[in-house]
């Protein structure tokens, strides 16, 4: 093995020759990528999963309890506070993500972070706090089922979609269910999902194109809803979570996989690609 | 004043009242009703000065109660879909004790199940569409999904005119202001005919050519 060369002072993004062995991956892919070699075996154990949305409610039989929940408070001058949450889900929205994610990835370690109630006032201001909190806490998958039509907020919320997907923070993000500009499923750097109407949890398609890069199962998904109840839904926001929960799997069982590298293991896992069937 | 503002408080004198866009906010929910062969739908306006949003047209269950009555804004399905931007379906929601009580408190109606879409309007979502019971034999599917957002984003259209309706007749109410000045000289204008009329324009073409010196 050739002697790893000085670090060099300057800041070059380059790769001086000699030097193409420090960057021997960790993980070996087989020939052929398949769900078996993906996540055969997993379920989730040793990935810190965080659900951005309405709150999530800690004690319904289908989450299985979680690791931490904070909520994210808008004061004046939009400064942000982020705070244990003690109100848990305002709206059932969070707990149904967190149900579906723990449906797929039992042993996954789940967190709350609540940006809603801060009015919607605040609402814009507590989604890109919230999210720059996440990121910052190096959550392995972030569940977003959000998203904002505000282009005042676009240009900040892909400099932390970016900043994520260099940290080996995984942002999975519902695609609108409606003709209109919205983020930040529409970046390159998140995993973006919309729906099929398969009644497959595990089944899911790669859409060569984009903007929308998944589709997952998002109609009449059964799903856990306030007060220990069940309810019955429709929309990307549930399908988001779906991917986030394979996501899990799969980090699971290679924890050294990059956000880039995750998202070619779900392509070459997808049902209309080869390793998928 | 805003330009915008100007031109409202001019379109004000003129225009339809608040009567007519209403009832364009009425027609919206019947129609909402009507194609998804629905027990209920409704269309509730974001009020800013509150953080609120307020019921403003319903048609079926609870037309007769719910009008004037209003909501948080970032909880409850109303807030989520308000604050996310998403539409949602749910079904058997009324396993949920606290959305039952909240629903038989208003109307003395427990949904079984609801349509919820946020209303759009240039980047601003202006409020929520509701639609409540629609018939559950028929599996959902994403056809519908999209129908309702497309309708959504028609009844948005609607609810903009209102928005922009109530902020031009409280430019008018507010006598003291340079444009309701001239809002109730389009307003007063608009009433006249025959000669005083046309000595009105006269007399306002003058005044527009003074003003371009």
């Amino acid at each position: 093995m050739a002697e790893p060369a000085p670090e060099r002072p300057l800041p070059a993004w380059s790769l001086p020759a000699g030097t193409a062995e420090s960057l021997a991956l960790p993980t070996e892919w087989p020939g052929r990528v398949t769900r078996e070699w993906a996540w055969g075996g997993s379920t989730g154990k040793g990935v810190r999963v965080c659900i951005l949305d309405s709150g999530v409610e800690r004690d319904h039989p289908d989450v299985g309890g979680l690791a931490g929940a904070v909520a994210v408070q808008v004061g004046e001058d939009d400064e942000i506070a982020v705070v244990d949450d003690v109100e848990g889900d305002l709206c059932g929205h969070g707990t149904a993500c967190a149900g579906i994610v723990r449906s797929i990835a039992p042993d996954c370690e789940l967190h709350s972070v609540r940006v809603l109630g801060a009015g919607f006032t605040g609402s814009g201001t507590a989604l890109l706090g919230g999210l720059r909190w996440a990121v910052e806490q190096g959550f392995h998958v972030i569940n977003m089922s959000l998203s904002t039509t505000k282009s005042q907020f676009a240009g900040l919320l892909h400099e932390v979609a970016d900043t994520a997907y260099f940290r080996r923070t995984v942002l999975v993000a519902s695609a609108h269910n409606m003709p209109v500009e919205s983020y930040p499923w529409r970046f390159s750097s998140v995993i973006s999902v919309g729906s099929h109407e398969e009644p497959d949890a595990q089944t899911f398609y790669y859409n060569p194109s984009p903007p929308v890069e998944f589709f997952a199962r998002g109609v009449d998904v059964e799903i856990a809803w306030l007060g220990g109840s069940r309810a019955r839904s429709t929309g990307n926001s549930f399908a988001t979570p779906h991917m986030t929960g394979i996501c899990a799997l799969i980090l699971g069982k290679h924890p050294e996989l990059t956000p880039f590298q995750l998202k070619s293991a779900l392509y070459l896992t997808a049902s209309n690609v080869e390793g998928g069937q | 004043m805003s330009e915008d503002g100007l031109r409202a408080a001019v379109a004000a004198g003129v225009l339809a009242s608040e009567d007519a866009h209403r009832a364009l906010l009425q027609a919206t929910v019947e129609v909402a009703r009507g194609i998804f062969y629905a027990k209920a739908s409704s269309v509730l306006l974001y009020d800013e000065e509150t953080d609120e949003l307020v019921f403003e047209a319903v048609a079926g269950e609870g037309s007769d109660t719910l009008v004037g009555q209003r909501l948080p804004s970032s909880t409850g399905i109303g807030g989520w879909v308000l604050v996310t931007r998403q539409p949602i379906v749910l079904d058997d929601v009324s396993q949920d004790p606290r959305f039952a009580e909240d629903a038989a408190k208003r109307t003395g109606f427990v949904p079984k199940g609801l349509m919820c879409v946020p209303l759009i309007h240039d980047e601003e979502p202006l409020g929520v569409l509701y639609v409540l019971d629609r018939p559950q034999q028929t599996r959902f599917s994403l056809e519908e999904m999209e129908l309702l957002g497309l309708f959504g984003n028609q009844a948005a259209i609607a609810l903009d005119l209102l928005r922009k309706a109530r902020r031009a007749q409280a430019v008018l109410e507010d006598a003291d202001t340079d444009s309701a000045l001239l809002a109730r000289v389009a307003e007063n204008l608009e009433g006249l005919d025959g000669p005083r009329r046309a000595a009105g324009i006269e007399l306002l073409r003058s005044l527009e050519g003074l003003f371009k010196g």
